[in-house]
């Protein structure tokens, strides 16, 4: 084994001699290959560029042991892509030259087009152009497919809702129980301790009850669903089209919009009250546990006096979000799962882009939330 | 062309998944300059003895040693020369599907971090002449191309630093008649003008035939049969009583009635 490795590691040397008729020769001797020239390429293709300005020089390959594409191409370049007038090769080194001669030249590049930032613009406008129009036909689907299944009761797709529900819901329970505690319990302890500045402890029920079932709550659960849920219904999307399952369902005659788009957004439209009902507590008890160490609040006072000051409107305004916003996180990630194409920079690029827009899209309806129900709920 | 040494040697290797047992005990050892076969009923465990040798899995047990260097060793150095010796054409081709087919033949060259961009650019043009794909191909992205060019593009990748060792994973799988034809002359040309080894894992007798000089036939978890094509026809196993005694198998190797 050792021999062969040095043999193959000695790297190519030049030698400038005079022939017999007194002509310069130069001989090549050793391995010219990618791997034993390794970081003498740079220096070597000078220093024969420098050799191969001389038209009488007679080069003598014939001594070289090994001789790869890369070494082949380096002596090529130095020769200005053509073969020198006096060549001395052995037939496979010749192949080799010939296939040089016969290698193809590479496309042009690209030529720049100083319109960029117009072009740029006007792509970005038709694509949002597309995304609407996307998720407006994904939508008309999802009522026809609706329609389609009140009168066919038997092609409801159960198993996936529930799978889905399951997934989306049960599974989200422990991060959105946690975050919500923390959030409860900082948004306690920063509000008591401005609340005590002014003797107003009490109202400590009024800012937690008012600011978590109606606004953190359902915010904070729908934007850690769509990057959790969303993200996963994606991917999930995009690698079947990779493996191109989705063409299998379609040449089976089993509709995306029935089988996989619906079955997540009804189910993340049921999961995501829930998800907010449950954030909603856990914040509310992370807050009045807070409450009862800073304040002196005890827990029976907090939890009957929560009713009286907090409208239930509030908890139905908190819910409804909750539905709207769940379904909408379902259906844009579906929209853009279903637009993946089969490549990987796709994939990565469609699930960054679905859980931005879901979450966007998630403040927005929050933003629209508070506009039109601003006389609700509140005293 | 061929003598005694072993590029790779496979020593005492057993492979489980789980309580499967692929492997039992296998021996192999792949000489400098030969192209050998691995031959094998489906889940006889080609494909898994072929990613053993690159080091994507670890067997059970036993040694693997290629260019007489242990496959999980700890020197970087060794590792990535060994890498750069090695050229591995995957089933489905495994082109990096972000980059552009110049890009993915370019980048086993860009990674040495000694071509200049001049060299690598002749390189890469030289490469997709040799795999017959036209310049005007270079810029496209692999989702726009066809399975056979995919394959000999991932030929061309597999061949971009002239390996010494080539592996070859089903190389005709899931291309036409004619271009599984033009693939295995594209193979044996390349055999001619360079001091390749190969190492293959095939389904199809013609490619078996018209490409190996030796024969590995994995059944029962281990090699049953090892040898020059001729010598292994001989042997009586029932798998290869059915592999190559079957009508496609005598249809195959009656086409090159001079082999045997």
């Amino acid at each position: 084994m050792m021999p062969e490795d040095q043999r193959s590691n000695s790297s190519m040397i030049l030698r400038r001699v005079t022939g017999d008729n007194g002509a310069p020769r130069l001989v090549l001797t050793g391995n010219c290959t990618v791997a034993a020239l390794g970081k003498r390429l740079h220096a070597l293709s000078a220093e024969l560029a420098a050799y191969a300005a001389d038209p009488e020089l007679q080069w003598d390959l014939t001594g070289i042991e090994q001789m790869d594409d890369a070494g082949a191409v380096l002596l090529w370049r130095a020769w200005g892509s053509r073969r020198p007038p006096h060549l001395l090769l052995r037939p496979e080194q010749e192949r080799l030259f010939n296939r040089m001669k016969e290698a193809p030249a590479p496309p042009a590049p690209m030529p720049r087009n100083l319109l960029w930032p117009v072009t740029v613009l006007g792509k970005a406008v038709f694509l949002l152009w597309e995304h609407l129009i996307g998720l407006v036909i994904l939508i008309g689907q999802m009522l026809l497919d609706i329609k389609y299944l009140i009168s066919h009761p038997a092609y409801i797709p159960w198993r996936e809702i529930s799978a889905n529900l399951y997934r989306t819901g049960a599974q989200a329970l422990g991060i959105t129980a946690l975050v919500g505690f923390l959030i409860g319990v900082v948004l306690s302890f920063l509000s008591s301790r401005q609340l005590q500045m002014f003797g107003a402890d009490i109202f400590i029920i009024n800012i937690l009850g008012v600011s978590i079932i109606r606004e953190l709550g359902p915010m904070l659960a729908a934007i850690l669903v769509a990057g959790r849920s969303g993200s996963s219904m994606t991917a999930q999307l995009g690698v079947m089209r990779v493996t191109e399952e989705l063409d299998a369902l379609t040449v089976m005659g089993i509709p995306h919009s029935q089988r996989l788009v619906l079955p997540k957004v009804v189910a993340l439209g049921i999961a995501m009250p829930l998800v907010v009902l449950w954030t909603s507590a856990v914040a509310l008890i992370g807050g009045m546990v807070v409450a009862e160490i800073q304040l002196g609040l005890s827990y029976q006072f907090f939890l009957n006096k929560l009713p009286d000051v907090v409208p239930v409107a509030n908890l139905w305004l908190g819910v409804g979000k909750g539905a709207v916003c769940g379904m909408v996180i379902a259906l844009i990630s579906c929209h853009f799962g279903l637009r993946i194409k089969s490549n990987t920079e796709s994939l990565g690029e469609g699930t960054t882009n679905s859980v931005v827009t879901a979450i966007t899209v998630v403040i927005i309806i929050d933003a629209i939330f508070a506009i039109v129900f601003s006389n609700v709920g509140l005293r | 062309m061929t003598n005694g040494e072993c590029i790779i040697e496979v020593k005492g290797l057993y492979t489980r998944f789980g309580s499967h047992v692929v492997h039992e005990d296998i021996n192999l050892c792949v000489r400098r300059g030969e192209v050998i076969a691995l031959v094998g009923g489906s889940g006889s465990g080609k494909t898994a003895l072929m990613r053993q040798m690159l080091g994507l899995e670890m067997p059970a047990q036993g040694t693997i040693r290629v260019f007489g260097e242990p496959l999980h060793g700890h020197d970087r150095g060794k590792l990535q020369y060994m890498r750069n010796r090695c050229g591995v054409l995957f089933q489905k081709g495994a082109l990096f599907s972000a980059l552009s087919v110049y890009d993915n033949i370019a980048l086993p060259m860009r990674e040495l971090r000694t071509l200049d961009e001049g060299m690598i650019c002749d390189l890469v043009m030289l490469k997709l002449k040799m795999v017959d794909i036209e310049a005007r191909h270079a810029s496209k992205m692999p989702a726009e191309l066809s399975g056979g060019m995919i394959k000999r593009i991932a030929l061309a990748r597999a061949m971009a630093l002239d390996p010494e060792l080539l592996f070859l994973d089903e190389p005709t799988a899931g291309l036409d008649p004619e271009l599984s034809e033009g693939f295995v002359k594209l193979i044996q040309t390349m055999r001619t003008e360079l001091p390749l080894t190969i190492v293959m894992a095939t389904h199809d007798l013609d490619t078996l035939v018209a490409l190996s000089d030796r024969v590995a036939v994995l059944a029962e978890q281990r090699i049953v049969a090892l040898g020059g094509l001729p010598d292994v026809v001989g042997t009586t196993h029932p798998f290869i009583t059915n592999f190559f005694r079957g009508e496609r198998g005598q249809r195959a190797l009656g086409n090159t009635g001079n082999v045997l």
